[in-house]
């Protein structure tokens, strides 16, 4: 395994040292110690690596992620794996607003709470959480998956497309056009497979599962309260 | 738009080096606030004599007999303690107006920071690390202080302009975000009565807190109704004389992190404000819900 | 005389007057708005009346300066962009950009007619809201790549293709507002780039999804500058609504350029209620920007892009003279290209306009072919015919800008000044802060009011 320390090496070079590492390297294996925090570490990555992050991290820690699976073995920041387009990226802590904000792919696992705008905007990424998240979580979903095992806040799904949301515990309110939905087997066979991805020991028969009602696709002005 | 750092101490014996740990918290936010920065610190309250901050562009001029020429005009016994371009004068509770009113006289350009038993506000225009410098915050200690760097987003970079503002005795406030209806208000509490130094949006918040603190609210109420009637977005963080409180608007975009040990709760803009502070590998960190108020007090 | 106001047993009758508050137009859009109830939605930029470059004029040479021979004695026109912290900072010949235009807004063969003409002109295109097609990278050697709230599109390898990236934070038409692409351009390959369902009404958001304000722009810059590894410039592009503060947080944000759009600048769709009357005009924003990067010693340092309302070479060496480094053209590029063309105007007739007044592109029926998805439209539009008419315009524009340099003694447009200039009213004096023509007068500067 190869070390980086944020304590005595700039975030240019860890980032870099890290970014460098595409499909044929044979260093796959790395860590960054001393992050105290620091914003952007392993962001644009770009291969088939593995990197941890010994320690909490600011903004945007593994933003526009590619292939790496990278490890956050404490908190995340704000819009951490944002823009995500394939890959891992798991937080052994809590995740900050905006966590998976626009992400395109991959697969986004935080095994403790989730603040605010968790998913916002989401476009193709799978998100596990393993506690609960904040209000606004998924606010114009497009597509992709948002397991939550605890509790979702205010206003989930708000003005969402079509990203499914499947919550274990409470949703504090819907948003707008965003409704509670059948539990079907296709349903059921995508959870089992990304709570089982996720490393989470819940069963998905005990999630419900919301989506968009799709009656603000096309403008109507019945609707106009909602807009 | 800005950077907010704030420490309430549990354990007593942090308590000297309260400046010293709120001066690290305020330096790594300098790329948040990089215009001005300001400190309020709550001190002991061993002598029971309130405490006025005042600041002067001219502290040569100005304070140089200040403490002399106050006692002179009012009879009154005024202790002086000179911090760079600003002063602390304790005086007792019964003569505190009559000290008000003859620096009104005698030093009209001299501005109050705050008045309060135990509290004292330091800002200045320039980087966090030199103001935190200049009135030697590392070396105060206290049972809990607030701290601000400023980035000006509509209003001019000035010392008054700079955060925290008084909002009442052992009262502050400070800001992060822009509030979108100020100007308006600014007006109608100036009907009533409410007096402002700058065009800053924070000022506002300030002056309306005050305002109905003055009208019968705590601040807890006061804190509830501006969710209510300011517009915008902000985190505020409150300073009182036994602790501290927390709201965010609704909307909650501008970012907070909390953090509470046996010790201390801590409070940042960010995470690394927060990475310094003893036991924060194992403190509860968390974010604090939009519209709701939190307080810590002793 | 006709039937109305003809006299009645001999007495003369009061004429019939109609109300300039309540006009034709107003009235048929009340009509219209309680027979629909939805807001008027349309395209370009704003068509009202507003003090604009027209109302400035170059004084030129004569005894007391002394103007440059035609074509013989040089007078430069290139500019590079993004030099405050970009390892490679774009170098352009003209300086006169193509502004962001979205493909889903503008077909796929329009889209590359602008990289084409960009590129013979010597300048660079940029994309828009709906992320990089292959074909517009292929035919554009300098291309921005636009970072916006909704992020459709948005991936890392597009991002380290780019030449630069501009971080849209407000567009002159809405400032405040998201984008708009309705139902009938979402066709199936829009609806693939941008991860929607086809043929719904997409609105976009109007905030950035991951941060708000300048202290956590910095920061998404310092992301994007680590991505892409410091290399290409970081342009912030604002509308017109503050441009004093918004350049300054531009720059403290750590912007390596600043696009400024003023309210004549256009879009694919907005609601007509925010392109009319939200924003100021380009005009009056151009001073407080230049003023703004004055007083921070950055001005030529960070460089200002003009947009909104920009047509002709007069219009670009005054947004020069009055401190722009650059200007960019969107409206201007896609009547270049044929929007608007009186040749289609049967067509514009039965769609119930006529050409000049074509603003309904949200609908995609553009009879021109260039700001619709219907593949028999879009055939068309001839992308090599109409990246050389660009080009042609382009030229056109620079060779005008120069002969008012040169006529006012300049070897670099870059060296035109406000103090070139005099103004032919007085609210455009006021708002540039040029005087009024045969006067020292500027109202609001010089304390003679």
């Amino acid at each position: 395994m190869q070390t980086l320390d944020m304590a005595t090496t700039e975030l240019r070079e860890v980032n870099s040292t890290l970014q460098s590492q595409k499909a044929d390297t044979n260093q796959r294996v790395w860590e960054v110690i001393n992050p105290k925090g620091s914003h952007a570490i392993a962001c644009g990555l770009d291969g088939p690596i593995e990197v941890t992050v010994r320690g909490s991290t600011g903004y945007y820690c593994a933003g526009m992620n590619k292939e790496a699976t990278v490890h956050i073995d404490g908190s995340a920041g704000p819009g951490v794996a944002e823009n995500m387009m394939s890959g891992t990226v798991i937080i052994e802590g809590d995740a900050s607003q905006y966590a998976g904000a626009t992400g395109h792919g991959g697969l986004l696992v935080i095994k403790g709470n989730a603040s605010s705008r968790c998913g916002i905007s989401m476009k193709g990424i799978d998100i596990v959480v393993h506690g609960n998240i904040g209000h606004m979580s998924a606010f114009m979903a497009q597509s992709g998956n948002l397991v939550v095992l605890g509790d979702a806040g205010d206003a989930l799904g708000d003005s969402c497309y079509e990203a499914r949301f499947f919550v274990r515990g409470k949703v504090k309110s819907l948003g707008a056009d965003c409704e509670e939905k059948e539990m079907r087997s296709e349903h059921i066979e995508i959870l089992k497979d990304l709570l089982e991805r996720a490393g989470a020991d819940a069963k998905p028969e005990e999630f419900t599962r919301y989506g968009s009602a799709r009656t603000l696709y096309n403008f109507n002005i019945d609707n106009a309260g909602a807009y | 738009m800005c950077g907010i750092v704030g420490l309430f101490l549990k354990d007593k014996a942090l308590e000297p080096k309260l400046g010293s740990m709120l001066t690290d918290m305020l330096v790594t936010m300098t790329d948040r606030g990089p215009d001005s920065a300001g400190i309020a610190i709550y001190g002991s309250d061993k002598d029971s004599k309130v405490k006025l901050t005042i600041q002067s562009d001219d502290p040569d001029a100005d304070f140089s007999t200040l403490e002399k020429d106050l006692e002179n005009t009012t009879g009154a016994q005024v202790s002086m303690s000179v911090k760079d371009t600003h002063a602390v004068l304790e005086i007792s509770h019964t003569r505190i107006d009559d000290i008000k009113s003859a620096l009104g006289e005698l030093r009209p350009n001299i501005r109050t920071m705050s008045t309060g038993d135990i509290i004292e506000i330091y800002k200045e225009v320039g980087l966090p690390k030199d103001v935190a410098e200049r009135f030697d915050v590392a070396s105060m200690s206290g049972t809990h202080g607030i701290g601000h760097t400023r980035m000006a987003t509509e209003s001019a970079i000035t010392t008054m302009g700079a955060h925290p503002f008084s909002t009442g005795s052992d009262q502050c406030l400070v800001h992060n975000g822009s509030l979108s209806n100020h100007n308006s208000l600014r007006r109608k509490l100036k009907r009533e009565g409410m007096t402002f130094e700058t065009e800053n949006d924070t000022e506002v918040g300030a002056a309306y807190l005050s305002y109905k603190m003055q009208n019968g609210s705590n601040l807890g109420e006061a804190l509830e109704s501006s969710l209510e009637d300011l517009d915008g977005f902000f985190t505020f963080v409150v300073g009182t004389k036994d602790g501290f409180g927390v709201v965010r608007d609704p909307i909650a975009c501008k970012p907070a992190v909390m953090a509470e040990t046996d010790q201390y709760v801590a409070f940042g803009s960010e995470y690394r404000a927060l990475v310094n502070l003893p036991g924060i590998e194992d403190a509860k960190v968390w974010e604090p819900e939009p519209a709701t108020v939190y307080f810590w007090s002793h | 005389m006709n039937e109305i106001n003809k006299p009645k047993d001999g007495i003369p009758q009061t004429a019939p007057i109609k109300s300039a508050t309540f006009t034709d137009p107003i009235n048929a859009e009340i009509r219209r708005a309680a027979a629909t109830g939805i807001y008027d939605i349309r395209g370009g930029g704003a068509k009202r009346k507003v003090p604009h470059f027209d109302d400035l004029l170059f004084l030129g040479a004569s005894i007391s300066r002394y103007p440059l021979e035609g074509y013989r004695e040089k007078c430069e026109t290139s500019v590079t962009l993004g030099t405050r912290f970009a390892k490679n900072p774009i170098e352009l010949d003209i300086p006169i950009t193509i502004a962001g235009m979205s493909f889903g807004a503008l077909s796929g063969p329009a889209k590359e007619a602008l990289g084409r003409g960009a590129n013979a002109a010597g300048t660079s295109t940029t994309t828009g809201d709906g992320g990089m097609t292959p074909e517009e990278r292929g035919h554009s050697s300098k291309l921005v790549y636009q970072y916006l709230p909704s992020r459709y599109g948005m991936n890392p390898d597009d991002l380290r293709k780019a030449d630069a990236i501009e971080v849209v934070v407000g567009q002159g038409a809405k400032p405040g507002g998201g984008g708009m692409l309705l139902g009938q351009k979402i066709s199936d390959r829009v609806a693939e780039m941008r991860n929607l369902p086809k043929g719904i009404d997409q609105r976009s958001a109007c905030r950035h999804p991951d941060w708000t304000g300048p202290d956590d722009l910095e920061i998404k810059i310092l992301e994007l500058r680590e991505i892409t590894g410091w290399r290409v410039p970081i342009y912030i592009k604002v509308a017109g609504a503050r441009p004093y503060f918004d350049t300054t947080l531009a720059v403290k944000a750590g912007a390596d350029v600043v696009v400024l759009d003023g309210m004549q600048g256009g879009t694919a769709a907005t609601q007509d209620v925010f392109i009319e009357n939200v924003g100021q005009p380009t005009l009056a924003c151009i001073r407080p920007a230049v003023q703004a990067l004055q007083d921070m010693g950055m001005h030529r340092k960070v460089q200002l892009i003009v947009s909104g309302g920009i047509r002709t070479g007069a219009d670009v060496a005054k947004a020069m003279a009055l401190g722009a480094d650059a200007v960019a053209i969107g409206s201007a590029a896609l009547i270049a290209l044929g929007d608007n063309d009186p040749r289609w105007e049967a067509e514009y007739n039965a769609l119930g306009t006529t050409a000049g007044a074509y603003d309904d592109w949200h609908e995609g029926k553009d009879p021109a072919g260039i700001t619709t998805q219907d593949p028999e439209l879009m055939a068309r539009f001839d992308p090599i015919a109409g990246g050389r008419r660009l080009s042609n315009y382009l030229k056109v524009m620079t060779l005008e800008a120069q002969t008012i340099a040169r006529a006012c003694g300049k070897n670099h447009l870059h060296n035109l000044e406000p103090e070139d200039m005099c103004a032919l009213t007085v609210e455009a004096s006021a708002m540039s802060g040029v005087p009024l023509a045969g006067t020292n007068w500027i109202p609001g500067r010089n304390g003679d009011y």
